[in-house]
């Protein structure tokens, strides 16, 4: 019954919004009927899955479809399909696995190579492709596709079995145990720095740090783990000019005398030339307000009619969103997401097995940590790194993944509510 | 496991309510900062999709700025047009896409593009945001009155200098010319900034954009006399009809200082016997260099003060584009605290370091006229809401007293005498008795002058002050070359 209500809640915020953006009430409508659909499939596989996390994740989708509409419409028909792949998948998953996802622990050598194999994709050539400086991207003839996301999911369930298998012998620290987990997770870092993907690094990172202190209950590991990456950072910052810029951005984004513009070659204030993107985003933010200039009526393109922030609707839609909703709907919308995590450890705190237990924080803390890890870069929290704002921004890719982590967490909740239903 | 992952999840809630303290700080505590910074390419388009007010003229039927429709995809946008191009173009100023501003559209901005807090309207504002209508500005009628603001660019020509007109009781501005003169509409096409930058008119001095009846600094010469006729009056220290003896130059510091080169005086050099009225009808530099050394300058910088010297004249552009009038030390505004290290005779002439404004001395000119009384000089005179309603309509007031009503009425009379055969009988309007008082002030170079007249008529009920100056006029006197152009204002003023 909630979950109806929040779903029919998703679909008239979108109806209300496109009206005002003189948008279709089709939209609305389909959405509507796609989440009832896949609310009625998990019904049917999962009966006992936990109601709210469906109707967040089918509300974010929503607002994000909604922004990237008022931003092009013709990019809204893509995510709304890919929105409806997804929904595809999600059911998908669900069938299949609804006996016992934990068949997937017996190949959990599989997914550690699959991941490191979706994640080599982009740099094999023909298939590879650089687009804004990072070589993220395959291509299959018109079809474009960030492995990568899927990778991070073959990752978080490769650790969880793994970790559960060998997490006492980890704790006490027997060096060969560590051996296949350093391998995979070694390279899997080693790809992102190597296609300059600073971000997915650092989101697979923290996912795993996070993972293995829940399963080792050792904070030193964190400790470490973190000195290293700062020992990492530091290296990373002296050799690569890419990462030292983005670190400059965060420190310093205005300057008052002109430094050199690798864009144009020529001195230039930094806000004009390297860090334009990031201060021109905190403006979008900054202009917003309160209360928003209200959806639709936001300012994002110049007197020339051309887009002031580049790569608005994917890695900046925060920033897109913060300005139209004001301070009221941006923090909504970070409470959301906050809603959605706080869900999503308590699926992994029911849990009755050490896998289900990993599989679902790390799904969580890696929903979580990138929506900080790209809010936090817009908001000069942290430094900038293109990354995706989860079942917010525009891209198949990253739609296709977070559905698949919303199966995820459905199909553990599922199986710890029905034996904890079948004990009682 | 649990323990830990309830850690995870307080960590994951942290990081995420981090977001929201620094979204927070970023649409609060820093958003008027950012909104001001120069490089915000939002509000440079932002302040496109508001209909500013328009700028008119007295009467409303002139527009001096306007906006050009534009709509570029789903937008919106109105640029800011001037159709006046360079008529009181220093006092309506620009405002341009990369947000700088001057004049009044710059200090009235908050008018203009409606950002004024009145509870009605900031509630009317929020509505046409919401139902993504155009926000209006406020529009703005100027007193100035536009067929006399021409005649006073015209007659400046490209000459420097500066025309300032006004109600001498109300203190309306009727005009307010600046030469040499620019079109602001030049200002946001590429290279017209740098084209404005080179006007620099016949004297080659400061830049157009300088607004110089409101922040033109130049030496009173005999206009000057008003002040110190006034102390000499008003502290009953001499009468009208007191008598001096002019032997042709007067004694400071015991070095003689000489009447010739004085050419406010005709060509005669020495007057011999005459009374206070014909001094200052002949503006004669000996008479008044004796007044001053027995006034002392305290008592003529007090007088001055009270006229408004030694304070930015009250106007509604910008305070940064008006300048106080008084001694200056350098570019420093400078009051004695020792009156005695001023030298008192040069100073009651005009000369010694003292500066004003062509705005200041048509305030003394107003308040002769206006008995005594300091009218508070404005230009802003109606707001208009965009559905025509009245927000703030300019009650006129007034500065406060400078001198008695008796010593007005007898400089009154003074001036009178200068226009009808003194130095500024160039000035006289057939059937009206105009009141003046020329000024040539020496500059660095011999036979080169910076030319005054100041006014105000008719004489018996005066309605309009007035003064005029122009800068480096070869041999070119105030009586000769600014009394016309005072007369011709005039006229253009009082013909209704």
């Amino acid at each position: 019954m909630g979950l109806l209500t929040a779903v029919g809640f998703a679909s008239v915020y979108i109806a209300d919004k496109s009206r005002i953006s003189s948008g279709s009430l089709g939209y609305a409508l389909f959405f509507f009927a796609l989440f009832l659909a896949a609310h009625l499939v998990a019904r049917f596989a999962v009966p006992y899955a936990d109601p709210y996390v469906l109707p967040i994740a089918a509300l974010l989708a929503a607002v994000g479809v909604t922004e990237i509409y008022r931003l092009g419409s013709k990019d809204a028909f893509r995510q709304g399909t890919w929105v409806v792949i997804g929904v595809a998948v999600f059911a998908l998953a669900l069938i299949g696995l609804r006996r016992d996802y934990r068949v997937l622990e017996n190949y959990k050598y599989l997914f550690g190579l699959g991941a490191v194999a979706l994640l080599f994709m982009p740099l094999l050539p023909g298939i590879g492709l650089r687009v804004n400086g990072a070589r993220l991207w395959v291509h299959f003839g018109p079809l474009r596709f960030q492995p990568g996301e899927l990778g991070k999911i073959a990752l978080i369930v490769f650790l969880a079995a793994y970790l559960r298998e060998k997490r006492e012998v980890l704790a006490v620290g027997r060096l060969k145990d560590w051996g296949p987990l350093l391998v995979i997770w070694g390279s899997a870092m080693l790809v992102l720095f190597v296609t300059d993907d600073l971000g997915s690094g650092l989101l697979f990172y923290g996912i795993f740090l996070g993972m293995l202190y829940v399963a080792t209950a050792r904070i030193a590991f964190v400790a470490v783990g973190l000195g290293l990456f700062i020992a990492g950072s530091v290296a990373v910052y002296q050799g690569t000019p890419h990462v030292r810029e983005r670190v400059l951005n965060w420190i310093q984004p205005w300057t008052t005398h002109k430094i050199f513009c690798p864009l144009s070659g020529q001195p230039a204030l930094r806000q004009d030339c390297q860090s334009y993107q990031e201060v021109q985003s905190l403006y979008s933010i900054a202009h917003g307000g309160l209360g928003g200039t209200g959806l639709g009526s936001g300012t994002f393109t110049n007197a020339s009619g051309n887009q002031i922030i580049p790569y608005l609707n994917t890695d900046f839609i925060y920033s897109a969103l913060a300005q139209e909703l004001g301070l009221i709907g941006a923090a909504g919308l970070l409470l959301v997401y906050m809603v959605f995590t706080l869900r999503g450890f308590r699926v992994a705190i029911f849990a009755r097995d050490g896998f289900s237990k990993l599989l679902a924080a790390g799904l969580t803390f890696g929903f979580a940590f990138q929506t900080f890890i790209i809010v936090g870069g817009i908001l000069r929290v942290i430094p900038l790194t293109g990354i995706t704002l989860p079942l917010v921004s525009y891209g198949g890719s990253s739609i296709l993944a977070n559905f698949l982590v919303l199966a995820g967490l459905m199909l553990v909740s599922n199986r710890a509510n029905a034996e904890l239903a079948g004990a009682t | 496991m649990n323990r830990q992952l309830n850690r995870l999840a307080v960590a994951a809630i942290v990081l995420l309510a981090a977001l929201i303290v620094a979204t927070t700080y970023w649409q609060t505590w820093a958003s008027a900062g950012l909104q001001d910074r120069q490089d915000n390419a939002i509000q440079r388009v932002v302040q496109f999709t508001i209909a500013r007010g328009l700028i008119q003229g007295a009467g409303g039927k002139t527009t001096f700025a306007t906006n050009k429709k534009v709509t570029s995809g789903s937008q919106t946008l109105y640029f800011r047009r001037y159709p006046q191009h360079g008529l009181a173009a220093q006092t309506v100023g620009y405002s341009t896409e990369s947000r700088s501003q001057a004049g009044l559209e710059r200090s009235m901005n908050d008018y203009l593009i409606g950002a004024n807090t009145n509870l009605s309207d900031a509630f009317r504002h929020i509505l046409d945001r919401l139902g993504n209508a155009t926000v209006h500005g406020n529009d703005l009628q100027l007193t100035i009155r536009p067929r006399a603001q021409r005649l006073a660019q015209q007659l400046l020509g490209g000459r420097c200098g500066a025309v300032v007109a006004m109600n001498s009781h109300t203190g309306a501005v009727y005009v307010m010319a600046s030469s040499p003169t620019y079109d602001p509409n030049l200002i946001d096409k590429p290279g017209g900034y740098a084209k404005v930058l080179k006007i620099r008119g016949a004297c080659g001095g400061a830049s157009a954009l300088l607004n110089r009846a409101t922040q033109g600094l130049f030496v009173p010469g005999s206009t000057f006399k008003m002040i110190t006729a006034a102390a000499a009056l008003d502290t009953g220290t001499f009468k009208p009809d007191s008598t001096f003896y002019d032997p042709g130059y007067c004694t400071v510091y015991g070095k003689p200082v000489s009447n010739a080169g004085n050419p406010d005086q005709g060509g005669r050099e020495v007057f011999g016997h005459l009374n206070f009225v014909t001094a200052f009808q002949h503006s004669v530099n000996s008479v008044f260099c004796n007044i001053g050394l027995k006034l002392g300058a305290g008592p003529i910088l007090a007088y001055a003060k009270k006229f408004g010297f030694y304070k930015t004249a009250p106007l509604e552009t910008p305070a940064d584009e008006r300048a106080p009038s008084g001694l200056y030390n350098g570019t420093k505004l400078y009051f004695p605290k020792d009156p005695n290290k001023v030298d008192a005779g040069r100073l009651a002439f005009g000369q010694e370091r003292m500066l004003v404004t062509p705005l200041q001395m048509a305030m003394v000119a107003a308040t002769i006229g206006n008995g005594g009384i300091v009218p508070k000089p404005y230009v802003v005179q109606k707001i208009l809401a965009s559905d025509g309603s009245t927000i703030r309509n300019t009650r006129p007031s007034n500065l406060g007293r400078a001198i008695k009503p008796e010593t007005a009425q007898e400089l009154n009379q003074m001036m009178v005498a200068v226009v009808q055969g003194g130095t500024g009988t160039a000035a006289a309007i057939p059937g009206i008795q105009v009141a003046g008082k020329t000024g040539t002030a020496e500059t660095a170079v011999s036979n080169v002058y910076t030319a005054w007249f100041v006014a105000f008529a008719p004489a018996d009920h005066p309605q309009v002050a007035i003064a005029v100056v122009l800068e480096k006029q070869l041999n070119g006197f105030g009586g000769v070359v600014s009394a016309p152009i005072a007369k011709q204002v005039l006229e253009a003023l009082l013909a209704r």
